[in-house]
């Protein structure tokens, strides 16, 4: 048997009775990893899903699309490609208002125009079973079921759809790339391709999408056939889209979805790293004894680290495989619980990368994080076998200690490697570290400073027991930092995300509550908004906002023009490429509208409101004003139909989009556009719900182009996902309390001991357990307050950085309701610190006596 | 062989130098039997401490079977602790969460020697406790916890063994055979035995006697007939 082996099995008999213990703090740890092992196999799901079902989703290997009719030179190129083998099939999806004659019900939906062999993937299943096939064979409609539901109609009605009239044969039942959220904006409708004129909607300026998908030879690279067409294609105004970029997209998307999780858990990780590392200081305590023991046994120092760092390796890793266990359950739940967040089918598995992943991380940082107080260990004398000093002093270590030093490099950087990774730019990390760290040190100081307050303010005239408590502050080996860190950073985190998910999503409660419309009519041609007015107010309804809408892309910024820029992806320094090629719905007005502020330069002065020669005036909203990376002063020339508009930005805007108001991007000083053909859209108030319908009806029965939206059932929807969102939220501010919890038992642990010890001892020279009670009382008590207060201090730094820079919306901390996570901290750490006291009242004074 | 040459000890206590042992010097050849006698506070804790190598003294000089223990550090100490040196301590000092077999295999399997678990069961059975190597710590008494500590001293056959009041915690009759154990064991193998103590009677029995007052030496005595007890 060599030295190894006999260290190995010393470590694994040496930590008989210590293993449940050891492993209750290094527990710490294990909701961090699950966090992270649920996050990342989930998201590998998803991501693994899109790939598998991206090609059905967007229904063919590459997509181009077009708001506008295909030029013919578009047509002749797909003309020669399918002449190559290449089959295309045609959609032009556009919105209507949906009509059942027989019942009168409307409805706004999304008509689907298609092509015989659409789609090239996939099947779209429907009910009665087989009825796609039909749909070619006269002007039939297969419809999404809940546009039967609000109809009121059913299998065989007869469907009006501007002024097209249809048979509903089927309903669909499964279709690919069904997302929840997109039928908000209305139900789908399918009917054939070639019926689509006979609706008479596409009129000048509608809005439409015309896209057209491919299925491309097995083997071909969709981005590679590509390649080549793409500037063409982009010339006339057609946008390419490859099954590749759907994939990537989408993987983007459900990052940005899965990443502030996956940073909670990290923290949650961290917090619980802060939780080994108080109760590995407990342990620490208990073994100084059978340290001394060893070392004049002729154990060398190494010896002794080998057997601990051995068991909290060990214990950290069943720690770890805890969480793990509990990550892959929480996994296999999360599909019920986002339904309708995401575009596929998710297909649960396994995803062993993330599982070792989590292992390593989880195992790691319960090491790395155990290691700093077991260092102490290897300066335990075996002179302590003869003459035992305080478990402190023996502990102590100097800050120049080196192994230390390393340990706690080695800690910060292991922090900052896991942050680098799981962020998702080195800015977020570093800000995340920055943050952490920050919140550590404003931790220590405020202990600090409770110690030396504790220390200065003791007065002679307090109750002995409160005297007692409040000295238990400062004494040797007192638990102020370790509780306090622990307490205040729990009290942090969940006051953070209780903070940042009350602030984001009030954006969107106040903001839908403060808006009077709530019908918009959109596609009113020019010479039907005087119509559409006066059914409007003849229904004793009010018109909030009649906005025209003129249709426009950029032809160039600064006398550039685009197709010479080199246009960047979204959030890279430059000018982004969306933003540039995207086609503007802008509209003209004199004032600002109620739901945008002006924020840099000066809204249309008189002069730009009177019509005469000279440059005309735009104001951009802030947002697309960084896309296009330009600044108040700088000249857009815009392409509006053809003739070339030359303009100077004298404002920028902040607009409350979630207003439900019709909102712009670009909005013109007026004399620029009058002369542009333009469309309306016109916002209108009904206050009777069930007048709506009647409202929609009116007006769809005499203009069938224009389509109507009821706001209310959007923001109804809206708010449906909100609270889905805000639960989710929730459930992780939760889950912070439920990771401090550990945390805060370890913590306490680390002097329990003393505290027991002391308590006995008190009892036997006549202390009653109310006393007794009254001593820990004040000592938990303070601590309490103490972290509790600082957590929440910090959480309004931690959130006001979140929402303004993250989330990029005003911030104002609630303080009642953190108050209350503060006071419920405190109650938390009373519980258990009279928890520890317990044992105090178990303990007869007798066995304390034969024990000491 | 143990020899201390001026061995001097001093803490420092604020701006105070406390001088806690002043230049002892003897030495003890192998095989000897010593008791260190003296009052509480005379140094005799210090003193087996700077002999044991578990501490340094401030001056002076100490040879443990021909190593400078001043010129070793800490870990060579350590290792030569676990080849040469073995303890027994008033408070027995047991790892409480090992067996007593287990106990007694600490030393052997931290130097990786070979049948450590028959070794430990063999000297188990020669303190006498060959049926209860199983029990932990707590489910032993006094004086067994004690003759384990003395197994577990001698595990590794010690050239010299230290015992810290080893008779200090029991009764007068189970301290008289802990005192005549480790006797037999200092004739039978020939180790060196240090004793400290308060107990006259105990001291009377060792083969030399050196009495400390204040930190110094006031009286070394051999008495040649006590060997043959």
């Amino acid at each position: 048997m060599g030295p190894a082996r006999g260290i190995w099995s010393l470590a694994w008999r040496e930590s008989r009775n210590a293993r449940r213990r050891l492993l209750l703090y290094m527990s710490s740890i294990s909701l961090g990893v699950a966090a992270l092992v649920a996050i990342d196999s989930f998201s590998s799901n998803i991501i693994q899903s899109v790939k598998e079902q991206s090609r059905a989703m967007m229904g063919g290997d590459l997509t181009f699309n077009s708001s506008k009719p295909l030029t013919p030179k578009v047509d002749s190129l797909i003309d020669s490609l399918s002449r190559g083998g290449i089959e295309f099939a045609r959609v032009t999806t556009f919105p209507s208002m949906a009509v059942a004659p027989r019942t009168a019900g409307t409805r706004f939906a999304q008509v689907r125009g298609v092509t015989g062999n659409y789609p090239l993937y996939g099947t779209i299943v429907t009910e009665p079973a087989g009825r796609w096939s039909e749909l070619h064979k006269g002007a039939n409609a297969i419809v999404d079921p809940s546009l039967l539901t609000t109809l009121n109609a059913r299998v065989g009605d007869v469907l009006r759809l501007g002024f097209g009239t249809f048979t509903i044969i089927g309903t669909v039942k499964d279709a690919p790339g069904a997302a929840g959220i997109a039928e908000v904006f209305g139900p789908r409708i399918y009917i054939p391709a070639r019926y689509v004129a006979e609706t008479q909607l596409l009129v000048f300026g509608s809005t439409a999408d015309r896209s057209v998908v491919a299925k491309l030879p097995p083997r071909v690279d969709p981005d590679k056939f590509i390649g080549p067409l793409r500037h063409r294609l982009q010339n006339e105004q057609v946008r390419v889209r490859t099954v590749t970029q759907t994939e990537m997209s989408t993987a983007d998307a459900i990052e940005n979805l899965t990443s502030f999780i996956g940073i909670v858990g990290l923290v949650a990780l961290l917090l619980g790293g802060i939780g080994v590392a108080s109760g590995v200081r407990a342990f620490v305590a208990r073994k100084i004894d059978t340290v001394a023991v060893l070392r004049c046994l002729g154990a060398s120092s190494g010896q002794v680290m080998a057997i601990y760092v051995t068991q909290a390796a060990a214990m950290g890793l069943l720690g770890a495989a805890a969480g793990a266990a509990l990550g892959v359950g929480v996994q296999f739940l999360l599909p019920n619980l986002i339904t309708g967040f995401v575009p596929v089918d998710i297909d649960v598995t396994l995803v062993p990368a993330a599982v070792l992943t989590g292992l390593a991380i989880g195992g790691w940082i319960a090491l790395i994080f155990a290691l700093r107080p077991l260092l102490a260990l290897r300066n335990v004398s075996p002179l302590q076998t003869l003459r035992r000093d305080t478990d402190s002093n023996v502990l102590r270590m100097r800050w120049t200690d080196s192994p230390r030093l390393i340990v706690d490099l080695a800690l910060v950087s292991s922090v900052v490697a896991i942050a680098l990774m799981r962020a998702r730019t080195p800015e977020q990390a570093f800000w995340m570290s920055a943050a952490t760290g920050a919140a550590i040190l404003a931790l220590s100081l405020s202990a600090a400073l409770l110690s030396w307050a504790a220390r200065r303010g003791l007065r002679s005239g307090w109750p002995y027991v409160v005297r007692q408590g409040v000295a238990n502050l400062y004494r040797p080996g007192n638990q102020t930092r370790a509780v306090t860190l622990a307490l205040g950073f729990g009290a942090f985190l969940v006051s953070t995300l209780y903070l940042v998910q009350k602030n984001v999503l009030r954006q969107f409660s106040t903001a839908a509550a403060a808006s009077v419309g709530n019908v918009v009519f959109f596609d009113v041609q020019q010479d039907q908004s005087a119509g559409v007015d006066s059914i409007i107010r003849g229904g004793g309804h009010g018109v909030i906002q009649t906005a025209p809408v003129v249709t426009m892309r950029i032809a160039s910024i600064n006398g550039r023009s685009v197709t010479d820029m080199r246009p960047v992806r979204r959030g890279e320094p430059g000018r982004a490429r969306w933003a540039l090629r995207r086609e503007f719905r802008s509209t003209f007005r004199d004032k600002p509208a109620a739901s945008e502020k002006v924020t840099a330069g000066k809204w249309f002065g008189p002069a730009a409101l009177r019509p005469g020669p000279g440059i005309g005036e735009i104001s951009l909203e802030s947002g697309i004003s960084e896309e296009l990376n330009v600044k108040v002063g700088d000249t857009i020339t815009w392409n509006v139909q053809g003739v070339e508009i030359p303009t100077r930005i004298t404002s920028f805007r902040l607009v409350t989009w979630t207003r439900f108001e019709p909102n712009f991007f670009v909005v013109f000083a007026p004399p620029v556009l009058e002369a542009a053909p333009r469309q309306y859209l016109v916002l209108a108030q009904v206050r009777d719900p069930s007048a709506v319908v009647l409202l929609q009806r009116a007006v769809v029965n005499r203009f069938p182009n224009v389509s109507s939206l009821d706001l209310t059932s959007i923001k109804r929807a809206v708010d449906r996902i909100v609270g889905r969102a805000s639960l989710a939220i929730r459930f992780m501010a939760l889950f912070s309390f439920a990771v401090a919890i550990p945390v805060l038992f370890s913590a306490v642990s680390a002097t329990r001991r003393a505290r027991v010890r002391e308590g006995v001892l008190l009892k036997t020279l006549g202390a009653t357990r109310g006393q007794i009670a009254r001593i820990l009382l004040a000592e938990y008590s303070l601590l309490g307050v103490l972290g509790g207060l600082t957590g929440m201090l910090l959480s309004i730094a931690g959130g006001w950085g979140v929402v303004r820079y993250v989330f990029k919306v005003p911030f104002t901390p609630a303080i009642a309701p953190i108050m209350g996570i503060a006071a419920a901290i405190i109650s938390l750490t009373l519980l258990i610190g009279l928890l520890a006291g317990r044992d105090v009242f178990r303990e007869t004074p007798i066995a304390a006596l034969r024990d000491s | 062989m143990l020899i201390a040459r001026e061995v001097t000890k001093e803490y420092q206590s604020g701006d105070q130098t406390i001088v806690v042992l002043r230049d002892v010097s003897f030495t003890i050849p192998q095989g000897a039997f010593v008791a260190i006698v003296g009052p509480s506070g005379s140094g005799k804790t210090t003193l087996l401490g700077l002999l044991a190598g578990l501490d340094t003294p401030t001056r002076g000089t100490v040879v443990l079977d021909e190593s400078d223990l001043g010129r070793l550090n800490e870990n060579q100490r350590a290792r030569l602790r676990g080849e040469k040196v073995g303890f027994v301590f008033q408070t027995f000092q047991l790892i409480p969460t090992l067996t007593a077999l287990e106990n007694v295999q600490v030393p052997l399997e931290l130097r990786g020697t070979p049948g450590a678990t028959e070794r430990a069961r063999d000297l188990i059975a020669r303190v006498g406790l060959g049926a209860r190597g199983h029990h932990f710590p707590t489910q032993l008494s006094g004086g067994e916890q004690q003759r384990v500590a003395i197994a577990r001293a001698f595990a590794n056959s010690p050239k010299i063994l230290f015992a810290d009041e080893p008779t200090g915690n029991l009764d007068a009759a189970t301290g008289g055979r802990i005192f005549e154990l480790l006797q037999s064991l200092n004739s039978d193998g020939g180790s060196t035995i240090i004793l400290v103590t308060h107990d006259a009677t105990l001291a009377s029995r060792a083969s030399r006697t050196i009495r400390l007052l204040d930190g110094a030496v006031v009286e070394d005595t051999e008495r040649p007939a006590a060997v043959a007890v």
